[in-house]
């Protein structure tokens, strides 16, 4: 039997007069891998840093291995990990020297040579942390957090800014860890991050938690559908494109028309055979199964990424 | 303890990677001194002697730069936030950087006070355990301001605008530059407000009157209150994010800080004889040298 490892109930972040965090409740299980998916500024890394104990929350509820992260601050930090989004190691620190002085802060740790090298950062354990790449710095600072062996690991945006390949590199260490049955709480706002390294995802957006469950829950939410994207010369009202044959709904997003169709052939040429008749043209056409981003737009109306 | 002393160690070899630091911390400290030394004292030992307490000043008076140039440095870039994941006081970050102080800056001390014995041979320093406790209250004493002034300003440029500010006014009106004695009577009363005055007068009369720290209580007494109060209203203020919201009445408190000064300033005003003890220790000194400022 799972135990939760991780609660929030009704938190509420504010900034001044912005709600950031608008009373979002979910709950993580002992070895699970959760995601929270949403737009920049849809509240992620405000929810998560409340949790580390960073932030103090306005409103609500939240226990992190049992524990309160205002009232139990240091037993809180002793038992998780976590790489922050905007952060920073001094220039003329070595990559040795610092995580055997995050090493030193810590009643349990692992042994810091093991970790550089698990990180592959073997290699460059003498170089200042100045000298390291995007790729590289981010790598140190997974090694970091799991410096003290935490039971939960926070990743806020883990592959933000970084190129594909490297971003591909951190995918095989979270898989890793995913394996060795760590508790793992990463934002993100890539749906393929979400949808490859997590178990469960929440969708955040405008500090609300606006659905959760396994990727696979959650796309089922568009029904057995084939996602059909097409761009057009001029603009078409969306009643008429839902009405065609085969399609379930059309709905618009950036000037683009994203059709669920239930059976896609017939759906593709009534709508090709609607356009003749209305003297309009087809400049795009794509056909995809729906992703996670599909259940945002329909939840939301927008793309993800703006 | 351990986690302050580890950080006390790190902090120590950044610094010395660091070159801006060595510039401020070695080379200008040792110009000073070969420019007070060769230039204005000419090289005679009894006018170096009595230049002694001015160059040290400079030196531990440097102090605030530093700790506070590195205290807002860390926190514009998100260093501090990644200390605050770990389970680290405030105190601990504040206590580690004055420590690592004492160690940058007691050998830069000692280091002047051989040159001044092997090239300006000076022989006589004085009473040195009351110089080396009054260094180090004021390693203590202007350290823990460099990191009130660093939790009081937002930015970089802020911060480096307080500290110009503070510099010129701590080495012009206190006599580390230009002998108290000579200044005007007007700035003279207004350096009686200000902690470096008493600091370079404490200097030189330990070093030029063999001066025990009982016979400098005052002088002491008014450092410890100081370094406590500075240290104390750090640590209140102490701010581990940049966008951390500054307390309204945080800049109250980091004027509290001067209370220590205003008290004596008012004090010595009225009643002191600290003007008076330092053109006496001037006119003292055995050299027909004018001090820097006459020769303007």
């Amino acid at each position: 039997m799972m135990t939760p490892v991780l609660q929030v109930e009704n938190l509420v972040k504010r900034y001044g007069d912005v709600e950031a965090v608008r009373g979002v409740s979910f709950s993580v299980e002992e070895g699970e891998v959760f995601g929270l998916l949403g737009p920049n500024g849809a509240g992620k890394t405000s929810t998560i840093e409340v949790l580390e104990g960073l932030r103090v929350a306005d409103g609500g509820r939240a226990t992190v291995c049992g524990l309160d992260p205002q009232k139990n601050p240091n037993e809180l930090k002793n038992e998780i990990g976590a790489t922050l989004q905007a952060t920073s190691l001094p220039d003329k620190l070595r990559v040795s020297e610092a995580i055997r002085l995050f090493a030193s802060f810590y009643k349990r740790t692992r042994n810091p040579d093991e970790l550089l090298k698990r990180f592959g950062l073997e290699e460059k354990r003498h170089s200042f942390y100045n000298q390291l790449s995007g790729g590289q710095k981010q790598r140190l600072a997974l090694a970091m957090a799991l410096v003290n062996d935490p039971r939960v690991l926070f990743l806020d945006e883990p592959t933000a800014g970084l190129d594909p390949q490297v971003r591909r590199e951190i995918y095989v260490i979270i898989e890793e860890l995913k394996r060795e049955k760590k508790t793992i709480v990463l934002t993100t706002h890539y749906i393929e991050e979400a949808e490859k390294l997590c178990d469960r995802v929440a969708i955040i957006d405008h500090g609300k938690l606006i659905a959760s469950g396994t990727p696979r829950e959650l796309k089922q939410r568009s029904g057995d559908t084939t996602r059909v994207e097409v761009r057009l010369a001029k603009p078409a009202a969306k009643e008429a494109l839902s009405k065609l044959e085969g399609v379930a709904d059309a709905l618009e997003v950036d000037g683009a028309y994203v059709l669920h169709c239930q059976r896609t052939a017939p759906a593709i040429v009534s709508l090709v055979k609607y356009l003749e008749a209305q003297g309009n043209e087809l400049v795009s056409l794509e056909i995809a199964t729906p992703s996670l981003e599909d259940v945002f737009i329909e939840l939301t109306g927008r793309r993800l990424r703006d | 303890m351990k986690t302050i002393l580890t950080l006390a160690a790190v902090r120590i070899r950044i610094t010395l990677r660091n070159k801006t630091f060595l510039f401020f911390s070695l080379i200008m400290p040792l110009a000073i001194f070969f420019l007070y030394g060769s230039v204005f004292a000419k090289g005679k030992p009894e006018a170096v002697a009595y230049l002694m307490g001015p160059i040290l000043s400079f030196t531990v008076m440097g102090t605030f730069w530093g700790l506070s140039m590195q205290l807002v440095t860390w926190r514009e870039q998100g260093i501090l936030r990644r200390f605050r994941l770990a389970p680290i006081a405030a105190s601990s970050m504040i206590v580690s950087s004055i420590l690592a102080n004492y160690l940058l800056i007691l050998p830069t001390v000692i280091f002047e006070l051989l040159l001044a014995r092997f090239i300006y041979h000076v022989t006589t320093f004085g009473n040195l355990i009351s110089v080396f406790v009054l260094v180090i209250l004021g390693i203590t004493a202007f350290g823990a301001m460099g990191l009130v002034v660093a939790s009081v300003t937002n930015t970089m440029q802020e911060t480096q605008i307080i500290n110009q500010l503070l510099w010129f006014a701590l080495i012009f009106l206190s006599g580390a530059t230009v002998p108290l004695a000579v200044l005007p009577h007007m700035v003279q009363r207004i350096g009686l407000f200000l902690p470096a005055t008493y600091f370079v007068y404490g200097l030189q009369r330990a070093m030029l009157a063999d001066a025990h720290l009982y016979t400098l209580g005052t002088v002491v007494f008014s450092l410890i209150a100081w370094a406590a109060l500075a240290s104390f209203i750090s640590s209140q203020l102490f701010r581990w994010e940049p966008e951390a919201k500054l307390p309204r009445n945080a800049k109250l408190w980091a004027v509290a800080t001067i209370l220590p000064f205003v008290l004596l300033g008012i004090w010595e005003n009225h009643n002191g004889k600290l003007l008076a003890t330092a053109a006496y220790m001037m006119e003292g000194r055995p050299t027909e040298n004018t001090p820097p400022a006459d020769k303007r």
